[in-house]
């Protein structure tokens, strides 16, 4: 993993424009099945900038809600506007990198071309992705015999490759080595100090840390807590979030 | 891969085209006895060296190839059924009907001759004992010429062969030769034109049992479909094929062609 | 038996013998279905790509009717083909029964309704698996088609075989529409009819092997292909 520039995941000065598909309002929403309300009345709102982690115990939605935030799925009700429009409206202008990344049966550079034509962008810009994610060398590879880091970095730059104005990940380095969560955190923090707008559902909190600005903190079907990392992580003000810190809470 | 795959598709069809298209050659509707007695192999290589035209058999039963000729799907109908003949050129579809050539039907069986019919030259005599004797008798049941001829044949010796269908008398709705291989396999007599039978190879024990019946004369007629009816005719190849079969020079080639030094028709076109 | 071991020999010496004839029944019998094939993967491919991908209404029927259609009757193709071909038929003027274009129209139908109803199985279970990868990207319905039927590629050789395996066998349809004529219409099924017809058993048989060798030597170019997709993770 040592073909990721090393970047040290530092804020380099004032931010770059806001993004214009913020404020993000969540008015109670409900995602149910059947008898099973996992999400029971989210209540949310996310300024223009920077990285939000979503955080709280397994099993609690975190997920859901995230594909709810970029519109794959719809919740039973509810409202979600992005700067005053629905998911649905906005998919194009998000991007989304998925636990398990879902990559075309291709080689590496094709996976990127294929967003990149049907986006009708420059496909010169592939080679550039590849370097960035540190790719290059694999190019032609198949893209499925890639390890799990290398499967998720291309993943990340497949998502990068339509310049999204929010970036959602999910759990994107829950089976990596340290060594290739380190190289896609660093490849975040770049696209975060650019302008783009993160959103992250992450366990690790060392990762949460270095990442994210502020915490939405899920518990039993809501949002218990909605805070700035630099307050979350050393005074959480809930019973919850502090047994989930200090590893009392995982289900 | 769509593109190329299209691009195929095109090219396959493209290639396909033309083939029957060519102004010189001409579909003969036939009965499947001239061709599977290779007498078409023999005779359409001599035309087609004299006239240049290329002449395409679709064999099929007599009734078929009449069915298909009212269709328009074909230039000239050579068959063998003169009542069916006669009516389709009264209907307008052919301009005339001459007699070609000639050769006979003849019962085979297997040597065991369950029937006791081996030798005999009565047909109605012999299909008497056949049915009598319950024995299995396999039958186009096509409504070819050789049907046709056989059920004149039963008519005529007063046996309702309903009444044994798929007991001793057992339909195949199929050609000569599938009809043979049938028949052969169960131990059946058949009935079948001496021409397909000299030259089929499938014979196993089976013999000649019924024979040299003046009943079981079977005639070749040739008739142009005619271009009132059927505008898509090639008119010309068609007559020119006709006349020449029925020419001196038609005709010896007709009585030159023999398997196993057998000759298997006899021309018997009216003198030109 | 002793048939059996005549023919295979027969099979052999035809073969070696560089008989032109047989090659020409051959050429004819693999252009036909070939053809027929890449017309029906043409047809049939989106359809069922689309029909992977799409939930309406009445959607269960046409899945049932896809696969019924697959069990089509290669004589009742054969029979629809002639009326529209024959001259008299509404399609008559076009000239085209008993030529090789006519054949391969026949077999088309017969077969686009397969490629189409197994497509549409491989294609579903792999939109299973892109389907959220697919709307995240906001991809068309046309990139969408586009994008699993490039990515079904391996499995979707093997449907196209099944289609061809079904169209080279067949006889009912090509002998009706084609009418076995000697070096225009005759492909390997018809040949075999014919000589089985004349009592030919041991050369109808032999025929029967060398169409056998056919579609074995095409089966293995294609296990060999997809063996290297599989190699790669493609498959």
């Amino acid at each position: 993993m040592s073909d990721v520039r090393a970047i040290p995941l530092v804020r380099q000065g004032a931010r770059p424009v806001a993004c214009p598909l913020m404020p993000l309002e969540v008015r109670d929403l409900v995602l149910g099945f059947g008898d099973t309300v996992v999400l029971n009345g989210i209540d949310l709102e996310l300024g223009a900038e920077g990285c939000t982690a979503i955080m709280g115990p397994n099993g609690v939605g975190k997920s859901l809600l995230l594909k709810l935030l970029h519109g794959l799925i719809e919740p039973t009700s509810g409202r979600i506007s992005w700067a005053g429009q629905r998911p649905g409206a906005v998919i194009a202008r998000q991007a989304m990198v998925f636990q398990k990344p879902v990559l075309l049966r291709r080689t590496v550079a094709a996976n990127l071309d294929f967003v990149v034509r049907t986006r009708g962008l420059d496909r010169s810009r592939v080679h550039a992705l590849l370097d960035h994610v540190g790719l290059a060398h694999k190019a032609d590879h198949p893209a499925r015999r890639l390890s799990g880091g290398e499967a998720q970095r291309l993943a990340l730059a497949r998502a990068l490759a339509i310049d999204p104005e929010v970036l959602f990940l999910d759990e994107p380095t829950a089976s990596l080595d340290p060594a290739s969560a380190h190289a896609i955190e660093t490849i975040v923090g770049q696209a975060r100090d650019r302008g783009m707008r993160v959103i992250l559902v992450t366990h690790d909190v060392g990762q949460a840390k270095r990442l994210a600005d502020d915490v939405v903190f899920l518990n039993r079907g809501r949002v218990v807590e909605a805070a700035p990392a630099t307050t979350f992580f050393p005074i959480p003000q809930s019973q919850a979030a502090r047994d989930y810190l200090t590893g009392k809470l995982v289900f | 891969m769509l593109n190329k795959m299209f691009k195929a598709a095109i090219a396959a069809l493209c290639l396909a085209g033309p083939a029957a298209a060519q102004d010189s050659s001409i579909i003969v509707q036939s009965t499947t006895s001239t061709a599977n007695s290779g007498l078409y192999d023999y005779l359409l290589p001599i035309f087609k060296d004299e006239s240049g035209i290329t002449v395409n058999v679709v064999a099929v039963g007599t009734g078929q190839a009449i069915k298909n000729a009212r269709n328009c799907d074909g230039d000239v109908l050579l068959v063998h059924a003169k009542p069916a003949e006669e009516k389709f050129v009264a209907d307008g579809f052919g301009t005339s009907r001459t007699d070609l050539m000639y050769n006979d039907f003849i019962i085979v069986g297997p040597a065991s001759d369950p029937a006791g019919v081996a030798g005999m030259s009565d047909a109605k005599a012999a299909l008497t004992k056949i049915a009598e004797a319950g024995a299995l008798f396999a039958s186009r049941g096509d409504d070819s010429g050789t049907h046709k001829k056989e059920r004149a044949l039963w008519k005529a010796a007063g046996i309702d062969t309903t009444q044994g269908s798929g007991e001793w008398y057992r339909e195949t709705g199929s050609g000569m030769g599938a009809t043979l291989n049938a028949g052969i396999g169960m131990g059946a007599y058949v009935m079948t034109d001496r021409a397909t039978w000299i030259s089929f190879a499938n014979k196993q024990d089976y013999v000649i049992a019924v024979e040299g019946d003046t009943e079981m004369f079977n005639q070749y007629g040739v008739i142009p479909v005619n271009p009132e009816k059927c505008p898509s005719v090639n008119v010309e190849a068609a007559q020119t094929f006709a006349d020449w079969l029925l020419s001196a020079d038609g005709q010896a080639a007709i009585a030159a062609y023999k398997v196993d030094d057998q000759q298997l028709f006899f021309p018997n076109a009216p003198a030109q | 038996m002793q048939d059996i071991g005549q023919a295979l020999s027969l099979a052999f010496a035809l073969v070696m013998s560089g008989d032109g004839d047989l090659y020409e029944i051959v050429a004819l019998s693999l252009r036909v279905s070939l053809s027929a094939m890449a017309v029906a993967c043409l047809i049939g491919l989106p359809v069922g790509a689309l029909v992977a991908i799409s939930r309406f209404r009445g959607r269960g029927l046409v899945l049932v009717v896809m696969n019924a259609l697959m069990g089509l009757p290669p004589v009742v193709v054969g029979l629809l083909v002639y009326l529209h071909f024959s001259r008299a038929g509404p399609l008559g003027f076009l000239g085209l029964l008993y030529t090789p274009t006519a054949m391969i129209v026949a077999q088309t139908i017969l077969i686009a309704p397969i490629v189409a109803a197994l497509s549409r199985q491989v294609l579903e279970d792999l939109n299973g698996e892109y389907a959220e990868q697919f709307r995240s990207l906001a991809l068309s319905r046309r990139h969408m088609v586009g994008a699993l039927l490039w990515d079904a590629r391996y499995s979707l050789m093997t449907v196209a075989l099944a289609g061809f395996g079904r169209a080279v066998a067949e006889v009912g349809a090509v002998i009706i529409v084609g009418g076995n004529i000697d070096h225009l219409t005759r492909v390997m099924t018809t040949a075999i009819a014919l000589e089985t017809s004349k009592g030919e058993l041991a050369l109808a048989l032999a025929l029967g092997i060398v169409l056998l060798a056919i579609a074995l030597g095409v089966n293995a170019a294609v296990h060999l292909l997809r063996q290297t997709g599989a190699r790669l993770a493609y498959v």
